[in-house]
């Protein structure tokens, strides 16, 4: 790094943690793919969103890249076949979620061929109109790849719309154990700076920014030498601190802009991207592929050859432990990195989008320190990306307090675990957050729930009135109706007795 | 209403640092370890038994009440905060103390100070400084008694046998020479009988106040320096910040300063309010307790601030020579007011908690 650049380095921040980050040996490890396993288990919910919808049947034959199931609803993503063959079933398998709740997943037999079907390569997408680049990604079911799963071609037209300046592409990968996004720009650097360049001419950004962490000096030289050429993309080295993979912290570290706490990045005229989404807008694009595999992190104590592999989307966990061996049983499985990523049931789930690792804790490292009480010592407040008192909103929580939990901003924590990693109690902090929003979101709904029915109690109160008024109204109404008919009658009569009377009177 | 059970890790992060509670305090006893043993070379074998015994009863007061609670002792006496509780009340004590005073301060200070609260994290005053005002409003004379420095080895100093003799049968008439006054304490005295400080350490009888710390006084009164000496330990280990005892050095320092400067007779110099009475082990070992300080930097600097103001305040116009427990103690009470109003600025919020306006943020 030369003295100048130093000089304008993004300064260390404040907040955050260093955790010891493990990424080695696995980082160092040459990628590897997954030999194709026999049975892929494509799950239709793969991103956030309305699931897939099944377009094949059980039986039929597909190829490489054929769509199986199509996006649903606005925000949607659809899903592909991940190698050729056959379709067996659409049914229920086990979901990578900690529940261990089943979902929708396509199994899909392999002929052993991985033949790609027809595909549809732009040579100059710079030349389509940015509505075709985000039509194009869609259709190739591009989500992002970072963990948040999103639909990228939906923040596309978000940026359009928002009128993005500046592209901020996320190669931090803050998450120890991780070094899938650091092997994508070290292996395909070339085709991370071509996708970013596409997804600019769709958002219609001016420039680019990818903020690479100080701890990946051969992703750094591999990116800033595929990005010389271009005028418009800036590689910057931001410190290694965890949670600078987050949308927020890597904006204000690369621009010095701040997200209000109520806006998305692109109102404040940015839009993240994650480097392997820009890969897949890349192959998408360039190759007309659609997203059926992906580079992810296989790595932990219990795992045998930790490292990075090239894995198509819906193999089972268990296929890519089998290929790395392991040492004896994991003590727990999780999916993503240590600081964010879920614990996986079992290892009977299928790879999805999204996972940009699979670790295999061996029992150290899975051990859990008891939980002690709060000694006010405020490591916790000083690691906070976000400026919040998690003792305080804890303090809160456990007694019950959830508003004031809420007062203490609640809702502006990003799970990000800096908090309960650095307590020096063990409380398992993210822990009460999650279990407070949850209740919070459970009392939300029961209130939705009771002013619904407060509504249809009182629309039916409201219908007997009405109906009863009308019913009122109808008998006063044939009530006058007769009293009148009676009057006219009457009156017949009256008249009729009167026309009658001088004829009486005339005839004595 | 609690989550689920550590045993069942639902939730991230599925790493965690090092650090303990334990680890933090026992390194904060390493650092107090220094001024110790030099206490106990400077007033002899009665300030070693004190110490041993007010710890064996912080201790002990902490395990009764766990045991009343029908809880594991042994895991909670391990976090090492009743030992650090009864070790600071130790060296706030006269050396030559009876055991009851220690006894009974040790017990003061974690059954009702912390247990009675609900134990570690959940106390509002500094057990310690609890305990020693306790015993100083209820037995203010073995509380102000202190002793002339008698090094071991000296020919006058009592052996182990009779240092113990001392601490459980109190000071033998014969040895009431020994008694003497602490600079603070001789200073508050003169100046009630109407002596200038001037002429009030001109006389031969007054304690001697020399940087080497061989003085009157408590243990952790005597070794300021070496008190400063392991706060800086502490500081280098960032178990605190340096916002409390900057902040509380500084408060009284500089009306100190100010004052001396403009009325020496009636104001004791920067330097002795430094180095005597409690200033050190109170800046950098008292005030600075996690529980009883608030816990963000700015509420830290007036925490800090307040404490060094109402120290200066006791020790110069109060009842009492010295004032830093009751100036912790007061600060203590004001803890949960400062955490209210000093909040950090949360990220995409201002200061009053409303998001940032979007145009605010246009800055390219």
């Amino acid at each position: 790094m030369g003295l100048l650049e130093r000089f304008f380095a993004p300064r260390h921040p404040a907040w955050g943690v260093h955790p010891d980050d493990r990424k080695r040996p696995a980082a160092d490890a040459p990628l590897r793919r997954l030999p194709l396993p026999e049975r892929l288990y494509v799950p239709l919910q793969q991103h956030v969103g309305g699931a897939a919808r099944p377009v094949v049947l059980a039986g039929q034959k597909v190829r490489k890249g054929d769509l199986l199931a199509e996006a649903q609803g606005n925000i949607s993503a659809p899903v592909h076949a991940p190698t050729s063959g056959r379709v067996l079933a659409i049914g229920e398998v086990t979901a990578p979620h900690p529940s261990g709740l089943a979902q929708i997943a396509i199994t899909l037999a392999s002929d052993g061929e991985d033949r790609w079907g027809e595909r549809d390569p732009v040579a100059d997408p710079f030349a389509l109109a940015p509505e075709e680049i985000a039509r194009r990604t869609a259709a190739a079911g591009v989500v992002g790849l970072g963990g948040a799963t999103f639909p990228a071609a939906v923040k596309f037209n978000l940026g359009r719309r928002l009128k993005v300046r500046t592209l901020i592409v996320n190669g931090g990968e803050c998450e120890p154990y991780l070094s899938a996004d650091d092997m994508l720009m070290r292996e395909r650097a070339a085709e991370v700076v071509d996708g970013l360049r596409i997804v600019m001419h769709a958002i219609g950004a001016g420039n680019a920014l990818v903020g690479i962490e100080a701890n990946k000096p051969q992703a750094i030289a591999a990116m800033r030498a595929a990005a010389a050429p271009c005028g418009d993309v800036a590689i910057r080295v931001v410190p290694a601190r965890y949670p600078m993979g987050s949308d927020r912290q890597l904006i204000e570290t690369l621009t010095g802009l701040e997200v209000p706490a109520d806006a998305r990045a692109a109102e404040v005229g940015v839009l993240v991207h994650n480097v392997s989404t820009c890969a897949a807008v890349h192959r998408a694009l360039r190759r007309g592929e659609a997203l059926v595999e992906r580079i992810l992190t296989v790595n932990g104590g219990a795992v045998r050859a930790p490292g990075n592999l090239l894995a198509p989307v819906g193999a089972r966990v268990a296929d890519l432990l089998a290929f790395t061996g392991l040492h004896g049983e994991p003590a727990r499985l999780i999916l993503g990195g240590p600081m964010m990523g879920s614990v996986l049931p079992h290892a009977n789930v299928p790879l999805v989008k999204g996972a940009s690792g699979i670790l295999a804790f061996d029992a150290a490292e899975a051990a859990v320190p008891a939980a002690g009480p709060c000694i006010r010592c405020g490591s916790c407040t000083r690691a906070c990306p976000m400026g919040l008192l998690p003792l305080e909103m804890a303090a809160r929580i456990r007694a019950g307090e959830l508003a004031a939990a809420v007062d203490f901003g609640l809702s502006d924590c990003i799970s990000c675990g800096c908090c309960a990693w650095v307590c020096p109690a063990h409380i398992p902090l993210v822990q009460y957050f999650s279990h407070a929003r949850g209740e919070l979101a459970a009392g939300e709904r029961a209130r939705l729930r009771n002013a619904a029915t407060r509504r249809l109690v009182e629309q039916r109160s409201e219908r007997l009135a009405r109906e009863a008024r009308e019913k009122a109204a109808a008998a006063a109404k044939r009530k006058a109706e007769r009293d009148a008919a009676k009057a006219r009658a009457a009156a017949v009569t009256r008249a009729a007795d009167a026309a009658a009377a001088p004829l009486a009177e005339a005839t004595p | 209403m609690n989550p689920a059970s550590p045993a069942l890790p639902i939730a991230a992060p599925h790493a965690a640092t090092g650090a303990g509670v334990a680890r933090s305090m026992l390194w904060v006893c390493a650092a107090l370890a220094p001024a110790t043993l030099f206490g106990f070379w400077l007033y002899g074998w009665p300030a070693l038994h004190l110490w041993w015994i007010t710890i064996a009863f912080a201790l002990l007061g902490e395990a009764l009440c766990l045991r009343l609670m029908g809880r594991a002792a042994l895991p909670v006496l391990g976090d090492g905060s009743a030992l650090l509780t009864g070790w600071l009340l130790a060296l706030s004590l006269p050396p030559w103390a009876p055991w009851w005073i220690g006894a009974g301060g040790g017990l003061f200070a974690t059954v009702i100070a912390k247990q009675v609260f609900g134990g570690l994290g959940q106390n509002l005053f500094n057990p310690a400084m609890v305990a020693r005002v306790a015993l100083l409003i209820s037995f203010p004379v073995p509380m102000t008694l202190w002793t002339v420095p008698l090094p071991l080895g000296a020919t006058a100093a009592p052996g182990f046998i009779d240092g113990l003799r001392i601490t459980l049968g109190g000071l033998p008439a014969a040895l009431d020479a020994m008694a003497s006054a602490s600079v603070l304490g001789h200073a508050k005295t003169e100046l009630a009988r109407g002596v200038d400080l001037l002429h009030a350490f001109a006389v031969p009888s007054a304690p001697t106040f020399g940087l080497d710390g061989v003085r009157a006084g408590s243990l952790g009164e005597a070794a300021s320096l070496l008190i400063a000496a392991g706060g800086a330990l502490l500081l280098a280990l960032r178990i605190i910040s340096w916002h409390i005892p900057a902040a509380m050095l500084a408060a009284i320092a500089l009306p100190a300063a100010i004052l001396h400067a403009v009325d020496p007779a009636r104001y004791l110099d920067v330097g002795t309010h430094l180095l005597a009475g409690g200033t050190m082990l109170g800046a950098f070992f008292i005030a600075t307790d996690y529980v009883t300080s608030p816990n963000t930097r700015g509420g830290q600097l007036l925490f800090g601030a307040g404490v060094g103001a109402l120290s200066f305040v006791i020790r110069s116009w109060g009842g009492y020579p010295e004032g830093v427990a009751f100036a912790v103690l007061l600060m203590n009470a004001l803890v949960p007011v400062i955490d209210r109003y000093f909040k950090p600025r949360i990220h995409g919020r201002d200061r009053r908690g409303r998001p940032l306006d979007i145009a605010g943020g246009d800055g390219s």
